[in-house]
């Protein structure tokens, strides 16, 4: 089988999807330089002669193929974690569900889901070029202002939910972040209500976080934050209903009001900082 | 200007994901319905920019009979009428869905601006839109946080994990959101009750034979963890600072 995988260089999704793009068959990695223009890219990635053309589960990588797919008029699989025989198993619900579907037709369009396949070196990949065909393309990049930690990549992050009650909780839930050196997060019910911006949202629509501890206060567990949650190592709940579904995903627990707990978690840790 | 919003009915799962017994759909017995968050705020923007520019902002969805419920919210925060692809078959692959929306919009809508979520909460394809714009030979820009509608042409942008990537496109053209776009508003009573009376059209559709064919669904592995309960109430502190001590991070 030929495989045509596009990578981006120094990514690890991209490096997490060629280890699956070498267990189907034969692998070119490719890439391409200039401008990002997906329409033209996806042109002349379509224009080569493979039996499966995959990418990484990104934001490029499920464009890019969504575009091959209509070019060729073929079935998509996006977020696939394995297939076997023709059938993939791809993620839905931002992984929360798992969906078993026959890819029919020839080329093989796939991502691969972020994080379900160990990382594997890229190797040597060939860049192709790929004519501007006046589709929409990319005019500049705005850097943005880098202010404090961000959620992303956040090594701790401190996320409340409706159980903070105000935008005002928050000032506890900012404290103990600050006091861990890392970002604040939020469910989208928080968002919805203003009382944080959408950038603070950890969920299937917002950010997934990826960090060595979430702790998450007053956050009941829908599955729309979990998709965004599940990134973290460990999960710290803090909840004053102990059967709410955030236990069921979580390490650890402290059952109790946020609004006494987290203030007395900052305290302690205070005291231990000096 | 013209505004085609195409939005899907999805529902609201909270806690736990349960599925039928033939392991072909979720659960929805006890469940509400909604649209997809990232649609809420397609609505919304094109809403706004209806509001400020003049034109009309039409919401489409290919569903259920009872997804007109989903396209009278849409029309209760502001959307003028209402198109309902009407289906009994559940989970349309996104090839077809793309195809009947397609069909349907024809020659005889011609729209400015075709909004899309960037891919649907339930079966996240990352591609109807993509598709719709192919078919129809329009440009299209994905992903995005921020909409400027210009002469003849949209200005939009797009997150890149600490940077923003800056697109123009001439009009009409197809272009999918995020949430986070705005700040969709909550209907008002009288604004509900105007929607009642807004004009919906409903077509029959029935779906060609899927490229992507659905076998069945299964709940990941890993849910149903026992949390350990380090202590109730502020006095857990001490312990739970000795965790964060033994996990490093205080």
């Amino acid at each position: 089988m030929n495989v045509l995988c596009f990578v981006e260089p120094d990514d690890e999704l991209s490096a997490q999807a060629i280890g699956f793009a070498r267990s189907l068959g034969d692998t070119r990695a490719v890439t391409f330089g200039g401008t990002y223009q997906p329409a033209a890219w996806a042109r002349a990635l379509a224009a080569h002669d493979a039996d499966a053309i995959l990418a990484a589960g990104s934001d490029r990588g499920n464009e890019l193929l969504a575009h091959v797919g209509a070019i060729l008029d073929r079935a998509f699989a996006a977020n696939v974690t394995s297939i076997a025989g023709g059938v993939v198993t791809r993620q839905r619900w931002g992984g929360s569900l798992l969906e078993e579907a026959r890819l029919h037709g020839s080329p093989q369009l796939l991502t691969v889901a972020p994080h379900t396949q160990p990382a594997a070196e890229i190797g040597a990949v060939e860049t192709l070029s790929a004519e501007d065909d006046g589709s929409p393309k990319v005019l500049e990049r705005i850097e943005e202002a880098s202010g404090g930690v961000s959620l992303r990549e956040a090594k701790v992050v401190v996320g409340g939910g409706r159980g903070v009650g105000s935008a005002e909780g928050f000032t506890v839930i900012e404290e103990l972040a600050g006091l861990l050196g890392g970002a604040v997060g939020c469910s989208r019910v928080v968002t919805s209500a203003g009382w944080r911006p959408h950038t603070d949202q950890v969920g299937q629509t917002g950010t997934k976080i990826s960090a060595d501890l979430y702790v998450a206060c007053g956050i009941s567990g829908a599955t729309q934050h979990i998709a965004g949650a599940k990134g973290a190592k460990r999960i710290l709940a803090i909840n004053n209903d102990p059967e709410a579904p955030i236990l069921a995903v979580a390490d650890y627990a402290v059952i109790g009001d946020l609004h006494e707990v987290v203030p007395a978690i900052s305290a302690e840790l205070r005291k231990a900082q000096g | 200007m013209r505004i085609l919003v195409c939005v899907k009915r999805v529902p609201i799962t909270g806690g736990k994901m349960v599925l039928t017994e033939d392991g072909q759909a979720l659960e929805t017995k006890h469940l509400g319905f909604t649209i997809s968050p990232h649609e809420e705020c397609a609505v919304e923007e094109a809403v706004r920019i209806v509001e400020s520019d003049g034109g009309e902002v039409v919401v489409l969805t290919l569903g259920p009979a009872e997804a007109e419920e989903q396209l009278r919210d849409c029309m209760a925060i502001g959307a003028d009428r209402g198109i309902l692809l009407e289906t009994e078959t559940e989970d349309w692959d996104a090839q077809a869905t793309a195809g009947a929306i397609v069909d349907s919009i024809g020659d005889d809508e011609p729209f400015d601006l075709l909004l899309f979520g960037n891919e649907s909460a339930d079966a996240a394809g990352y591609q109807v839109g993509i598709r719709v714009a192919h078919a129809l030979g329009l440009p299209v820009v994905t992903g995005l946080k921020k909409i400027e509608p210009r002469a003849g042409a949209v200005r939009c942008e797009r997150d890149v994990g600490g940077a923003r990537d800056v697109y123009e496109t001439p009009l009409p053209a197809v272009l999918t959101v995020l949430e986070g776009l705005n700040l969709p508003r909550y209907p008002s009573v009288p604004g509900r009750l105007r929607a009642k009376q807004k004009p919906l059209a409903r077509t029959a559709v029935t779906p060609p034979t899927s490229q992507l064919e659905k076998l069945r669904l299964v709940v990941p592995e890993g849910q149903g963890k026992q949390a350990e309960v380090l202590g109730e109430g502020a006095q857990a502190a001490p312990r739970v600072v000795e965790v964060l001590q033994e996990l490093g991070v205080a």
